[in-house]
Formats: C-alpha cells, sequence, structure tokens
C-alpha cells in the first residue's frame, strides 16, 4: 500500500511541487475558517478523526462525502472562491452542495500563482486562468482514483464506472457508492500519472449555475474578516500617521493617552505613533489624547492644483517612447485635418468598505497573521526580516477580505509591515490588532494615480485616420517596488501604459510615449484595472471625438478599424445590438438631454463592450440610466458570476466618474470619510445588462475588465446628448448646465 | 456598568457611556455581524435595529439605548421578514466582498418591517443611506422585492 501518513501538525511536508498531485494519504480534517465560528480561524489542521482523500494540495474528500476545495486565491468579493471549487468539482464530477472551500496557507511551493512564476498571491484578475489547467488536473486526478477505488471493490473494469455528483457507479450491475463511502480506498490508490479532461460540452457545472459559496455566511453574519479576529489578550491598535506624506516622528507626549481607560501602550514605530488598547474604541480615545510632533522638514507638499500643473507643463515635451509604429510625425505633416484634446485623471481611493487592518502573533514557532491576504509571498518575506524569521516560519491565514481592489496588494506589504513593527515595539508581548479608521485609510496614500493625457489625430482629407499621439503623464507605480525589474522596461512603466500602448485601431502611424515624474512623493498602486482606468477613457473618449469629427458613427469606425481584432469587435457588435445602437434614444423629460455612448476595451485579456444611456438635466447633473454589457471573457466558468462582477464594475467605476476624487492641498489630503469622498449609492445605479459571448477560448479575467469601458461610454453619452464631452474626471455638473 | 437588551438576551457591559453601541457588540460581546465602516453615521454597515428601527451602532452611544430591544444580524432569521430577506440576498447572490451586508440586510428588513410593497423609489429611500463599495446594488433591489413577493 502506498502513502498512509496520518498528519497532525502541518501538510508542509508533502504534496510538494506546483501541481502537487503526487500521493494518496489521509490526511486529518481541518478546521474550515467558515465553520470555526468565533474562535480564530487557522490553517491549523485540527486533529480528528475522520480520515480524508487528499490526492493533491487542492483537494480533499471526507468519509462523510464533504467535498472541500482548497482555494488559493483571496476571496475578496471577486467570487474566486466559487469559482476555483467550480473547476475542481466539474472535473471531480461532485455534488456542487458538498462543496466547500477553505483558504490555502502561505506556501508558494504548492499554491504559487502560475502567472506570477514562484509567488503566491491574487491580482491581475488570473484567478481562474492561471487554475483552470491546475485544477481540471487536481478534479480529474481525485476522479480518477475515486474510479479505481471503485473498480477495484466491484472487481469491473474502469472504464465501465461512470460519476455523477459524487456518486460513483457502475450501471452495469446498478452497484452504487458515494464519495465518502470510496474515500478511505482511493487514499490508497495510485496517483494516475495522467489523466483525461472532460470534453466541454459535457460540463456540468461550468458554464451553468453553481451558486456562490460564501452566500448564507455573507448573509447571517458569520463570515469572519480580520476585523473580526479576537485573540485571548489580543491588543487594539490604532495609529497617529503624518498628516503629510514624508514626515517623521521627532517627538509625542502620551501622558494624556496613556490616561484613557483600557489603553495599555504608546509606542514609537517607524510610520508614526502607535496607541494599543484592550478594545478598539479606548485606542481611538487614547489616540485622540495623544499629541506628536512632527518633522516636516523632508514632507511632500505639493497640491493637486499644482501637480497637475506641473503635467500640463511636461506634457508639452516629448517623454520615453512606450510605442512606435510607422512616421507619426510624417503623418502629421501630411494631416489635411487634426484633433486634439487632453484628459485629467485623479488621485483615486480604494475606499475598501472594510479598511485596513491585520492581526499578528509571536509564538514559539514564528509568528501567525490573520489577513485579507493578497501577496502571501512578499508579506512572508517582509515579515521575516522584521522579525528574523525565516518566510516559512510566517503563517498566514488568509481570511475574507471586505473588498480590496488593489489595496491589499500593496507592493511593500505597507499596513501588515506597520502591524509588524508594532508588535515588534512591545517586544512580542500580545497579538495585535492593526485597526485604521475610516480617515487612516483614506489618508494613507496608494491611491490610484494621477494623469494626464494629451492625444492628438490626424486625418487626411477623406476623413480617414492616419496618424495618432498620445502622451501620458503621471506617477510610476512599480518604480521602486519589487516588481520594477520585471514590469519596467527602459524606463516604461508597463501599468502606466496598459491600454494606451496596445491601442487596437489600425492606424498606421502611432506614437505613445511617457512621462514618470520621480519627484511626486504621493504612495500610488493598482486600483481595479489599473493603467486602464485611465488609458480606456483617454483612447475611447479622443477616438469618439475623431468619429464625431469626421462625421462618423461611433461604432461603425471602431468597427472599421478593428478589423485585425475580432474579439473586441465580437463584443463592440452584440453591445450595439442589445443596446438598438441604431434606434435612436427616446426623449427625456422637458429640459433633459438624452444621449448614448460607447466604448470598448481589453484588459486582463478580456474583452468589454459597453453602451451608456445617460440623462442630462437642465442644471447639469447626470444621470445614467442604463448600460448594456458585452464580455468576452473566455469560456464562462461562472455566468452569474460574471454578470455580478460587471455589474459591480459598472457601480464601481461609475463612483469614480461621478464623484471619485482625492484632492492635496499644499501635501494634505482633504478628504477624509465618506462625506468628502462621495461613493455611489443605489439610487445613482444604473440598469444593468450583461451579455456573455460564447466562447471556446480560454478562460480570462473578470474581476477587473468591466471596469475601464464605462466612465468613457458615459462620457461619450454626455457628448451625445450636450455636444461637449468631460476632460476632466469627475464628471462636473457646471460643465453641463444650459 | 450598562445593562442593556442585546438578541433577547440582558448583558451587563463594563464600558463608559459614551462608547458606541458598534464598539460593545462588537469588542465587549463578541457579535462582530456588525460592521465598522466609517465611524460617522456615513455608510451604513454597522446598522442594527433598535426597537424595531433601523439605527447606526457607530453612532450611538450605548448609554442612550439602555434599556431598549436591540437586534443584530445574528438574529435576523428569527423574524419572518429576516429570514425572507436572507433567503432572498441568498436566491440571487447579492453579496460580493460582504462587508456591508449585514447593513445592507438589516436596512431591508427594517424597510420590508414598515412597507410590505416597497417600490423602487422606497427603496431608494430606505437603501440610499447604505454604502456598497462593491456596488451590489442592483441585485440588492432585486432582492428586496423577491423578498417582497415572498411575504405576500
Ligand atoms: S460605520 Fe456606522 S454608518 Fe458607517
Ligand atoms: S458587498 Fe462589498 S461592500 Fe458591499
Amino acid at each position: 500500500m502506498p502513502n498512509r501518513n496520518i498528519e497532525n501538525a502541518s501538510r508542509r511536508n508533502f504534496l510538494q511541487g506546483a501541481a502537487g498531485l503526487t500521493l494518496g494519504f489521509y490526511l486529518p480534517a481541518i478546521a474550515a475558517p467558515a465553520a470555526a465560528g468565533k474562535a480564530a480561524p487557522s490553517a491549523t489542521p485540527a486533529s480528528a478523526d475522520t480520515p480524508t482523500f487528499a490526492p493533491n494540495a487542492f483537494l480533499r474528500v471526507g468519509v462523510d462525502n464533504s467535498v472541500t476545495v482548497i482555494a488559493k486565491h483571496l476571496e475578496m468579493g471577486q467570487g474566486s472562491y466559487t469559482g476555483l471549487a467550480t473547476i475542481l468539482a466539474e472535473e471531480l464530477d461532485a455534488d456542487w452542495k458538498t462543496v466547500r472551500v477553505e483558504g490555502a496557507p502561505a506556501d508558494a511551493t504548492r499554491y504559487n500563482n502560475l502567472f506570477w512564476g514562484p509567488a503566491q498571491g491574487t491580482g491581475g484578475s488570473n484567478a481562474m486562468a492561471n487554475s483552470w489547467d491546475q485544477l481540471r488536473q487536481a478534479g480529474a486526478t481525485g476522479r480518477a482514483m475515486l474510479v479505481s477505488a471503485a473498480a477495484r471493490r466491484w472487481k469491473v473494469p474502469a472504464k465501465e464506472i461512470t460519476v455523477r455528483e459524487g456518486i460513483v457507479s457502475h450501471p452495469p450491475s446498478k452497484r452504487r457508492l458515494h464519495f465518502g463511502e470510496l474515500a478511505e480506498a482511493a487514499a490508497s490508490e495510485a496517483v494516475p500519472a495522467k489523466v483525461a479532461l472532460k470534453d466541454p460540452k459535457d460540463f456540468r457545472l461550468v458554464g451553468k449555475h453553481a451558486p456562490r459559496k460564501d452566500s448564507v455566511d455573507k448573509t447571517n453574519g458569520r463570515a469572519i474578516f480580520t476585523q473580526d479576529i479576537q485573540l485571548p489578550g489580543m491588543r487594539v491598535a490604532v495609529v497617529a500617521h503624518p498628516p503629510r506624506f514624508g514626515a517623521t516622528v521627532r517627538g509625542f507626549d502620551a501622558k494624556a493617552a496613556r490616561r484613557v481607560k483600557g489603553v495599555t501602550d504608546v509606542v514609537q514605530i517607524p510610520t508614526g505613533v502607535a496607541v494599543l488598547a484592550t478594545d478598539t474604541w479606548s485606542a481611538k480615545k487614547g489616540r485622540d489624547a495623544l499629541s506628536v510632533d512632527w518633522d516636516e522638514s523632508r514632507a511632500f507638499r505639493l497640491g493637486s492644483e499644482e501637480i497637475l500643473a506641473r503635467y500640463r507643463e511636461m506634457a508639452k515635451l516629448p517623454g520615453l517612447v512606450a510605442h512606435k509604429s510607422g512616421d507619426a510625425d510624417q503623418a502629421f505633416a501630411a494631416a489635411a485635418s487634426i484633433v486634439k484634446a487632453a484628459y485629467d485623471f485623479p488621485y483615486l481611493a480604494h475606499a475598501a468598505m472594510e479598511p485596513m487592518d491585520c492581526v499578528i502573533q509571536l509564538n514559539a514557532q514564528g509568528c501567525e497573521v490573520w489577513n485579507g491576504e493578497q501577496m502571501h509571498t512578499g508579506d512572508q518575506s517582509q515579515l521575516a526580516g522584521i522579525f528574523g524569521l525565516k518566510p516559512e516560519q510566517v503563517k498566514i491565514n488568509m481570511l475574507y477580505a471586505g473588498g480590496s481592489f488593489g489595496r491589499r496588494a500593496s507592493t511593500d506589504s505597507d499596513y501588515v509591515v506597520e502591524a509588524a513593527q508594532i508588535v515588534k515595539a512591545i517586544g512580542g508581548t500580545a497579538p495585535v490588532k492593526l485597526v485604521w479608521l475610516r480617515e487612516d485609510d483614506m489618508r494613507a496614500g496608494y491611491y490610484r494615480p494621477m494623469f494626464h493625457h494629451a492625444l492628438e489625430a490626424a486625418l487626411d482629407a477623406n476623413g480617414k485616420l492616419t496618424g495618432w499621439r498620445h502622451r501620458l503623464v503621471g506617477q510610476s507605480i512599480l518604480a521602486g517596488s519589487p516588481f520594477e525589474s520585471m514590469m519596467v522596461k527602459d524606463g516604461i512603466d508597463k501599468v502606466s501604459v496598459e491600454g494606451a500602448d496596445n491601442l487596437p485601431y489600425a492606424i498606421p502611424n502611432k506614437l505613445v510615449d511617457l512621462h514618470s515624474p520621480p519627484d511626486i512623493k504621493v504612495p500610488v498602486l493598482w486600483w481595479r484595472s489599473v493603467g486602464s482606468s485611465h488609458t480606456a477613457y483617454a483612447t475611447e473618449v479622443f477616438l469618439d471625438l475623431v468619429a464625431r469629427s469626421a462625421k462618423k458613427d461611433p461604432v461603425a469606425l471602431r468597427l472599421e478599424l478593428l478589423a485585425g481584432h475580432p474579439r473586441h469587435a465580437g463584443v463592440l457588435k452584440l453591445a450595439a445590438e442589445k443596446s438598438d445602437w441604431a434606434t435612436p434614444l427616446k426623449s427625456g423629460a422637458p429640459g433633459s438631454r438624452r444621449g448614448r455612448g460607447v466604448a470598448v476595451h481589453e484588459s486582463f485579456s478580456s474583452y468589454v463592450a459597453q453602451v451608456a444611456e445617460v440623462t442630462v438635466a437642465a442644471d447639469g447633473s447626470i444621470k445614467v440610466d442604463r448600460v448594456v454589457c458585452a464580455v468576452d471573457c473566455g469560456i464562462a466558468i461562472n455566468p452569474d458570476n460574471i454578470r455580478s462582477q460587471v455589474e459591480g464594475a459598472v457601480g464601481f467605476a461609475l463612483s469614480a466618474a461621478l464623484h471619485g476624487e482625492i484632492t492635496l492641498k499644499d501635501g494634505v489630503v482633504v478628504q477624509g470619510n465618506f462625506d468628502g469622498y462621495q461613493l455611489l449609492r443605489i439610487d445613482e445605479m444604473p440598469k444593468v445588462e450583461v451579455h456573455i459571448l460564447p466562447s471556446s477560448e480560454r478562460p480570462t479575467g473578470i474581476g477587473e475588465p468591466g471596469v475601464p469601458p464605462l466612465a468613457p461610454a458615459v462620457a461619450n453619452a454626455i457628448a451625445a446628448a450636450t455636444g461637449k464631452y468631460p476632460t476632466r474626471l469627475p464628471f462636473r455638473a457646471e460643465e453641463f448646465r444650459v | 456598568m450598562i445593562q442593556i437588551n442585546v438578541n433577547g438576551k440582558l448583558r451587563q457591559v463594563d464600558v463608559s457611556p459614551d462608547t458606541p453601541l458598534l464598539w460593545v457588540l462588537r469588542d465587549s460581546l463578541g457579535l462582530t455581524g456588525t460592521k465598522y465602516g466609517c465611524g460617522q453615521a456615513l455608510c451604513g454597515v454597522c446598522t442594527v435595529h433598535v426597537d424595531g428601527a433601523p439605527l447606526r451602532a457607530c453612532a450611538t452611544p450605548v448609554s442612550a439605548v439602555a434599556g431598549r430591544k436591540i437586534t443584530t444580524i445574528e438574529t435576523a432569521d428569527q423574524s419572518r421578514v429576516g429570514k425572507a430577506v436572507q433567503e432572498a440576498w441568498r436566491t440571487l447572490d447579492v453579496v460580493q466582498c460582504g462587508y456591508c451586508q449585514s447593513g445592507q440586510i438589516m436596512n431591508a428588513v427594517a424597510l420590508l418591517g414598515r412597507n410590505r410593497k416597497p417600490s423602487d423609489a422606497d427603496i431608494d429611500n430606505a437603501m440610499s443611506g447604505a454604502l456598497c463599495r462593491c456596488a451590489t446594488y442592483v441585485r440588492i433591489r432585486a432582492a428586496i422585492h423577491l423578498a417582497a413577493k415572498s411575504l405576500a
């Protein structure tokens, strides 16, 4: 009999290798985070008597028929837990009702993101794309071993056995067994070297309806987020951060803070002064009572308007070339007419509903972390450095994140490091929960960078687009980060220009160049859809302006220029058809103006087109009535989740287009809470229709790709209604007043 | 010591009277289903019911609710309306990150408690103070209509 280890402490020592399809053996049942109730969820296997069939790092089948899928990607709302489980359960032929999901521990040897080399983490909308083959293999392997176990027991050929919804059957003899009844025996089967995957036409879960696995616990208050962790003796830490980026602590007076009942410690850390207390409210009161003397000699002091003025100046000079095809200068010299426009984008906060937080405890083995964990490998190595541990001594419990939109994937682990520095400052004497209050979260930086775009188009005498120049000015997200060597080439930060340097339109002469001002010291970070959050707007609004100038229909012109890009064209046609593009829009209430606008954009290898219908009132206020979306993200694993993500992306992007703006005055962030940084509300949410293009391509992302086309589609609709394109985000009603 | 009535149980809590109900629920009583989002009555994720009406727990000092009946998401399923709302939320897979959803549900339950057949405008009125960063609003609206139907 092959390995029949009973392992109580750690699964880390076996199942080496990315695919992990090495051995069959028993594992004890592991307490699932969601099932752990009020106890702190932990990835530590609890000892249990139930033997379990665990053919690889992603799957356990219990004798109780439970099927547990180990998810290596963070569930932050995007549906990754459900999607990952769907892929595996499909090939396993599991009963969806018995499938549960558990977050993977931090262990890049088994759980690395296959698109990120040796690093474990979640981002780039690639959870499904990088897991597709891996989890199909994992499921099919489990299935094959259950089948061989049944074949051995019944003494029949394996090929006569069928599997459906968690039941293994031998139709000729009418025998059947549940997965649970075979789990023990399957654990003794050899892991097959090669397994057959299903023909997509036989899929029963993929492309059908597999309800979310987190719906129940997220509707009864039982889902555990980092904010909910309570450990014995735990301290809650609230931190006083400097009012300006780059300032440091010169000194502080903690007398009043220490007098607050519940306050236990006041400690200086590299990022400010932390007040620790037995509970959150006492920690907050303690911080309010604290007085800190800040050294602002090296602080960043510019305001948004000054930064923008600099960017506009910089845009007058050539930048580093990000894309060059043909001879743009020549095309402009020979042009019959030239169209120009420029667009400005503000800093944006992620403003996840759960502000940043992190729990860390030192123990005899090293340290244990509870976090909505998005960058396991980076965070492990940062924490190992701070505590003098080996990365594998940093155990991370990946909890649900109350949103992230990129924020928890901080390139320098900022808030995780801050939590660790507090633990270190108190000598590891207590577990610490770092809590950022909303104002701390909003003012901490790590914003979507402010950008200025300047575009020019050359048209010949027939109105044909012959030249395109696109200049971008904005801070680099990746400069100085661990990703710099991978993703910054010849000074071009790939994520500054994505969506602009790969413009799909057939224009013979193109030049895209970039300025990345190094002296603007506002921390910046990826924000849902990253570069495309501004490049899609600049390119799609400008192309619309060109179409209007050339008196061409915006859909027709795009299709004409997309001959070589069938997937862009596919979603564009579908969105146009479903929105009745060819039929004039019904007029609105007297005094209001209505318009329809379109945009199409590829991001994260998915293609989305949107048509927005907008009503602009006499006072210039903008109401988006309806958005029709067409999506091509390859094979649709969970169509309902795709719809849900695109609906949410429309709302998220509209929130930014109508309200989103972080402003600096003299280096100080003005907005602190939702009164200053408004989010979209239910009464502003348009009707959203999502149409999914059937596809047999590999699955690609859907968490982000619904965001980029929304603002340009709305802007183009505003222009259709009013004749005027918004050139500055967020939209300003006064510009559209009659 | 302050005595409060939470989910049908009398609880004694040793906190200063200005402590917001939110932190008493979360930190003193371990009822973490009610969330913190803004602390300023701006987002609605902390919504609980006091004597059946929705209230922002982050902006309510615990002393102000002593002796009144507080209900949190943890016992939402004990009322017919609460059950119907949770059921509708699950049928339509409303949730994304889920962080705001306790508050959404408590607001929706309060709405359906006083208005069994809310119009879209009623929903806008009752729910526009409940922010969802994931913008699950399309489904929140649909789920409220679905719950109303199931209660009819
Ligand atoms: S936390 Fe109470 S309204 Fe936001
Ligand atoms: S579901 Fe994420 S904030 Fe509402």
